[in-house]
């Protein structure tokens, strides 16, 4: 791969389309969050999705290509517009950054197709969300689905501060029976034995935040006595920086270092092999890889592998998981 | 081309029948002279034109006596058809999925006029026309999902997801090869595949589970399947097995080329947008021993599986006891040459299935 191939897309995945979207409005919503609207180049609508689906934003940021997973948060029965919502995390690998200082409106981008991992339960008879900070946006569009079909539903919303609630205003305005808002710098806290006291039978709970807030209401729910298979979270792993390390692609006969800012999945890809990915956060198990070789300490982060599988030695997730050590392997 | 409707049944005097334009595209399913399950998915984003893998919902010259035999079935069983509860916005999926497809695959049988949710379909082969309004059910004669597979070949399976599983909440099950929809609602995916020997040992549904969860928008899967029918009956159910399952015991050396039928399952996946559920359309095809063997390749081939099949499959299969029967009348088409790999009878064209 060359860097003069600008609108080279990224090895197809499962032979699915890409949308080729241009930038259609860029709100700021307060000093963290961006919100940003795609419509089609080729004008027409873009394919329905389900609510709790995210797509896969393509960035070309100079010579590096950056592939970060979004929660689609516009309304899915209006499909003339996709829309995201992005954090800014100053701490984080530039993704983010890229989206809020580099994107223009007018700017032509690559998404993927529609992917769900944090799909509604349709057989509940309620459905309870608890959103913290940007984890409102898969919500946002579950929300709007429940409203077009007759679902019952109900929101528990925490954010920082009233200057950083992002949507607060549009969902107290449309459903103030349905939504109630906790501001932390204001001491509101859900009372979440209470909430889920009074739920009726056939509530399924969804929960969408910080990894400690996903925690939190999972080991209540257990503790109140509610059937896990009721409760749903969705956690937004992004690869974390660590070490560089050293990998041996043996089907590919290339020998790599990866960098400590970038995942083993993007360092295989930045050197042009074809590797299979959906979710790019440990979640959805495409990317698994078998480790033909190893000598040192793998640093699984999936949600992914089992126990045993981790333990093994032999498998890999590359969209999240590292490796320290002297040897790695890997059958790609 | 302009498509020509069989005027055949699929039962009583048994008048179905195959061109040989359906000759040369039936879905032979043998790519090697042997069989064993495998995981034997490929894209399904078209294929050579006028095979049965290049549109989204292949319509043959079967398909209006289809819909007629499927007709009957639900009239006399209704249980065929079932939906449960939180299945409705699936169904919907579906209708979209099917309508514009065939309206795009097949402008000059099938139309789709959209303003909106005001819609208006025209089935030209089945005289349907009706105007209605996208989710909302009470602007079809029947559900959606009932409604667009009474005027669609093949069996539909609409499978919900959740925990990491396949459930099999809702379906139009007709033309099924001896299980049952009304027996197997509700079940998860390991649950239905439990009567099927060997597979499960060998790792088999849990890979496959792994790929169907994995199928995303704009990324639909095929596969095929096979099993044997005598005579040409598209409903071979469990409910019904009283009816064909003694047929079986009518073969004789001389009427077995043409009532011994290869049974084809064309399966797709497709995911459906906004319910999430997964569709898992299941496309029958017939085609009698002596049209097979019509094609070498095919008749020497299919002598081989036949012969060498495990037994424990052939018995899930259901043609154990008919097996000496059928090795007598194809070992005849078999003069030992070798077969090129690939399911296509012709040897220069390029192997697609290649699994």
């Amino acid at each position: 791969m060359t860097a003069n191939a600008p609108n080279s897309t990224a090895p197809k995945t499962l032979g699915a389309d890409k949308l080729y979207v241009r930038v259609s409005a860029i709100s700021s919503l307060n000093a963290l969050v961006t919100r940003f609207e795609f419509q089609r180049v080729d004008g027409v609508n873009f394919p329905p999705f389900s609510g709790g689906a995210h797509t896969v934003v393509e960035m070309m940021d100079g010579e590096k290509k950056r592939l970060n997973p979004y929660s689609l948060m516009s309304d899915p029965t209006d499909l003339r517009t996709y829309a995201i919502s992005v954090r800014r995390d100053d701490q984080g690998r530039g993704g983010s950054l890229f989206m809020h200082r580099k994107v223009k409106v007018g700017d032509e981008m690559v998404l993927s197709y529609p992917m769900n991992l944090f799909a509604l339960d349709l057989r509940a008879r309620k459905h309870l969300f608890v959103a913290g900070g940007i984890g409102i946006t898969p919500f946002l569009a579950q929300i709007k689905q429940l409203e077009a079909t007759g679902g019952n539903w109900e929101l528990h919303y925490s954010c920082r501060s009233p200057d950083l609630g992002s949507y607060v205003d549009e969902l107290t305005g449309h459903y103030p029976h349905s939504t109630t808002i906790y501001y932390d710098d204001e001491k509101q806290f859900i009372d979440l034995d209470n909430l889920l006291d009074g739920q009726p039978v056939g509530t399924h709970l969804y929960v969408c935040g910080p990894k400690g807030m996903i925690d939190w209401v999972r080991n209540t729910a257990t503790a109140s006595g509610w059937p896990l298979a009721h409760v749903h979270h969705e956690e937004f792993l992004a690869p974390q920086p660590g070490k560089p390390f050293a990998v041996r692609l043996n089907k590919s006969g290339l020998t790599l270092e990866v960098g400590a800012h970038e995942s083993l999945l993007e360092a295989i890809e930045r050197l042009g092999v074809d590797a299979p990915y959906l979710c790019r956060g440990g979640a959805c198990g495409q990317c698994e890889t078998d480790v033909l070789d190893s000598d040192g300490t793998f640093l699984h982060r999936d949600h992914w592998l089992e126990d045993d599988e981790k333990n093994s030695g032999e498998k890999i997730m590359p969209c999240v998981s590292r490796f320290e050590g002297k040897t790695l392997v890997l059958n790609r | 081309m302009t498509l020509q409707f069989n005027n055949e049944t699929f039962r009583d005097d048994y008048s179905f029948h195959n061109s040989q334009r359906a000759i040369d595209r039936f879905p032979f399913p043998f790519h090697e002279d042997s069989y064993m399950y495998a995981v034997n998915m490929e894209q399904h984003q078209g294929g050579p034109a006028d095979s049965v893998y290049e549109k989204r919902f292949d319509v043959d010259e079967h398909y209006v006596a289809e819909m007629a035999d499927r007709a009957k079935v639900l009239d006399d069983d209704p249980l065929r058809c079932q939906s449960l509860p939180h299945m409705a916005l699936a169904g919907w999926d579906l209708l979209e999925l099917i309508m514009v497809s065939k309206s795009e695959d097949y402008p000059d049988l099938f139309e789709l006029h959209r303003e909106g949710h005001k819609w208006h379909w025209i089935n030209k082969p089945l005289g349907i026309e009706d105007h209605f309004t996208f989710m909302d059910d009470t602007t079809l004669p029947y559900a959606p999902m009932e409604y667009i597979t009474r005027q669609t070949q093949g069996d539909f399976c609409v499978l919900d997801q959740r925990k990491d599983n396949l459930w099999m909440d809702a379906g139009m099950v007709t033309t099924q090869a001896d299980w049952s929809l009304d027996f197997d609602i509700g079940m998860n995916f390991f649950e239905w595949h439990a009567p099927v020997p060997l597979a499960h040992e060998k790792g088999i549904f849990k890979r496959a589970l792994k790929f169907l969860l994995n199928i995303r928008q704009g990324a639909p899967a095929r596969r095929l399947n096979w099993t044997m029918t005598v005579n040409p009956l598209l409903d071979t159910s469990p409910e019904n097995y009283h009816k064909w399952g003694i047929q079986k015991t009518t073969l004789t050396p001389e009427n077995i080329g043409a009532k011994q039928h290869l049974r084809v399952e064309l399966q797709t996946f497709f995911r459906l947008p906004r319910s999430n559920a997964l569709v898992f359309p299941i496309r029958c095809y017939l085609m009698s021993f002596q049209d097979i063997v019509t094609k070498p390749k095919w008749g020497r081939r299919l002598n081989r599986v036949v012969r060498d099949l495990p037994e424990e499959l052939a018995t899930y299969k259901g043609f154990i006891e008919n097996r000496p029967m059928m090795l007598e009348y194809l070992s005849q088409f078999d003069d030992g040459l070798p077969t090129s790999f690939g399911v296509w009878p012709d040897e220069d064209i390029t192997p697609l299935l290649q699994r």
